[in-house]
């Protein structure tokens, strides 16, 4: 995976609490292989009406928000399940930031993982962004800064130091990890010489 | 970077060994490695191949790498199948002080042996696959106390969601929690379990109970447990895993347990959770996004505000799942049920294979049954409905699982968490129901 340090794109607000992993992507989407393109089921329920068509007021759904790549969203975003899909979801629908107030801390990891920028921001600048997006504005994220601008608003997020270099430099942790493959042998045998229970009876 | 001593991996683990195939890595320690059949899982008619084939590819997906990676592997026709969260801790594979990862958020289970164990995504699973270690931020550590005891009708289920209620559904975001005081020392293991289950639904990834005597007896024994001079040894370092007394937290939260009523959720969250004798909130008496936000919730589970939460009328029960599918958790539910009929239609998954087993030998499918309930096999089965298990647009379901959330249990499902034995209550009156007159002479 490519790293980046700024993004440039349309940003979209979705003003609602605690959009959790269930409302990302609908777990009998989840048997789909990921070659499929996991952006079709991103919020899939939520922004269909009872009968199944596209709620024209929800706004993922509006002429001016195709094509967004910036969502600010409420408190609690990514709650509840660890699956990756629902970031897949989200990165593979175009989305490069979310910002809101609080974040699922697996999503937030999974996120990372994928090159989604997860940006903590206060709930007094989310409800100020989440305003001035009752339509589609153009928006710039500045990882280096660790600045969100929207429109005409600016505010600084909060992004995990370690989170803020992996997006960067687009690392592969597997690749980081095997470089340590000695030392990982050698806790591995001195963790089963202190403790022999760890490989289990079989 | 951290040591991972256990990898449990099940269906939803199809991405993750994808990822290791594309880059031709093999598992790194594929003894500290079980595949679990469970989110996919049939619950009727298995043997006969009761699913459909996207289910049956799934299942089989995982079965083949596992033996491709030389991987032991619960499955369907295995005794040791179950939900992994039941499974691994019941097959001696959880143990105290180990690390132990899963792709799943419900791994915090395994806390309630002492276990250091959370959830992980798809590239974590990945990553442990194919070096046995996960890299981490340490997280704050938070202390919830529960001073006191709990009074009759009430449990595990209810400390969890009383303070999710109390304290948000990201009220321990960034924390490992430590559940401590006498009402927790007074719980089972399976107790325990519960407890530490629901850590993620109040926000914490991490949720543990430091191993006692409970514990041990608990563990001995077990098929993948130590025994003999190893069991005494690993004994002597499992009684060094305790908090000191004057260890500090980033935050400590005491909750007095004899004051936890049987508790409900009545929203699209387990923060929006009450005690069964308390009325549905009013958005009128709110202000701001948190009025909107009761205001959607009420509207998606068609309630009306202000109205007792006690009577209100639901289609369906459940009793199953990670949180409340243990052999404990069944007796429960069939102390209520026991010479009672449902009135509305249920289904009971139990934990696991060895826990229908169990469930079996004391009878207790008879009670099931003889109320009206299925009595089904194991699996994640109705919590998510992967399997096929759902419940029926815009019906009620009162369930012993999770996740409240909107769709949970299927599309347009109206979910109320709760415990076993009130999820019971709700099948034998057909309605939300204070468990505890109908237990009278009963526990």
């Amino acid at each position: 995976m490519s790293g980046w340090a700024t993004h440039e794109g349309i940003a979209i607000g979705l003003p609602r609490e605690g959009i959790d992993t269930d409302q990302l992507i609908p777990a009998r989407f989840m048997s789909t292989p990921r070659s499929e393109g996991y952006g079709q089921f991103l919020l899939h329920d939520l922004r269909r009406n009872e009968d199944g068509t596209l709620d024209p007021d929800f706004p993922l759904n509006s002429a001016a928000a195709q094509g967004a790549s910036i969502l600010i969203a409420a408190r609690n975003f990514g709650g509840g399940s660890s699956r990756e899909a629902a970031v897949y979801a989200l990165a593979d629908a175009g989305f490069r930031v979310v910002a809101a107030p609080s974040f699922g801390d697996i999503f937030t990891g999974n996120a990372v993982n994928n090159g989604l920028l997860p940006a903590r921001i206060s709930e007094d600048d989310a409800q100020a962004l989440l305003d001035t997006l009752a339509i589609a504005q153009q928006g710039h994220a500045d990882l280096d800064a660790a600045n969100l601008s929207v429109g005409g608003l600016s505010v600084p997020f909060e992004i995990d130091a370690v989170a803020r270099q992996k997006l960067m430099n687009g690392w592969d942790d597997i690749d980081l990890t095997r470089v340590h493959g000695e030392d990982i042998a050698a806790y591995r045998e001195a963790r089963v010489a202190a403790c022999p229970w760890i490989i289990p009876r079989d | 970077m951290l040591w991972v001593d256990r990898h449990l991996v099940h269906e939803g683990s199809h991405h993750a060994f994808r990822k290791i195939a594309e880059r031709e890595l093999a598992v790194a320690e594929p003894a500290l490695t079980t595949a679990v059949v469970d989110h996919y899982a049939p619950t009727r008619a298995r043997m006969e191949g009761g699913a459909t084939d996207d289910i049956r590819r799934m299942i089989a997906t995982l079965e083949e790498n596992a033996a491709h990676h030389g991987i032991r592997c619960f499955g369907l026709r295995d005794l040791r199948q179950g939900i992994v969260h039941v499974t691994g801790p019941e097959q001696g594979l959880t143990l105290p002080g180990l690390l132990l990862v899963c792709g799943d958020s419900h791994t915090s289970t395994h806390g309630a042996l002492g276990a250091l164990a959370f959830g992980i995504g798809a590239t974590e699973v990945a990553h442990v696959l194919a070096t046995q270690t996960v890299w981490q931020t340490k997280p704050k550590a938070m202390r919830l106390n529960f001073e006191g005891r709990l009074g009759p009708g009430v449990g595990a289920k209810d400390m969890a969601l009383g303070w999710i209620a109390m304290l948000g559904a990201d009220g321990a975001r960034g924390h490992a929690v430590e559940y401590t005081g006498e009402a927790v020392r007074g719980l089972s293991v399976e107790g325990r379990m519960t407890l530490c289950n629901l850590s993620i639904e109040g926000g914490a990834r991490f949720g543990m109970v430091a191993p006692d005597e409970t514990t041990i007896s608990w563990i001995s024994g077990r098929p993948f447990a130590p025994e003999g001079e190893s069991l005494d040894r690993a004994r002597e370092t499992w009684a060094t895993l305790r908090s000191d007394d004057d260890a500090p937290f980033d935050r400590t939260q005491t909750i007095d347990a004899a004051a936890i009523a049987p508790i409900v959720t009545w929203g699209t969250s387990p923060e929006d959770a009450l005690p069964i004798t308390a009325t549905i909130p009013d958005p009128a008496d709110l202000t701001g996004s948190r009025a909107r936000k009761v205001s959607e919730a009420l509207d998606y589970m068609g309630l009306s505000p202000g109205r007792p939460l006690e009577g209100t009328s639901v289609d369906q029960v459940f009793i199953g799942s990670c949180t409340n599918a243990r052999l404990e958790d069944l007796r429960a539910a069939a102390a209520v049920l026991s010479g009672r009929h449902a009135r509305v239609p249920g289904l009971v998954s139990p934990g696991s294979a060895l826990v229908k087993q169990a469930a079996e030998q004391e009878g207790l499918h008879h009670i099931f049954t003889d109320a009206g309930l299925e009595w089904v096999d194991a699996g994640c089965s109705m919590c998510v409905g992967m399997n096929g298990d759902l419940v029926e647009p815009g019906k009620r379901c009162a369930s012993t699982t999770n996740r409240n959330f909107r769709g949970r249990q299927g599309p347009g499902a109206r979910t109320h968490l709760m415990s076993p034995a009130m999820a019971a209550a709700a099948a034998v009156t057909g309605t939300l129901t204070d468990v505890r007159p109908l237990l009278e002479g009963r526990l």
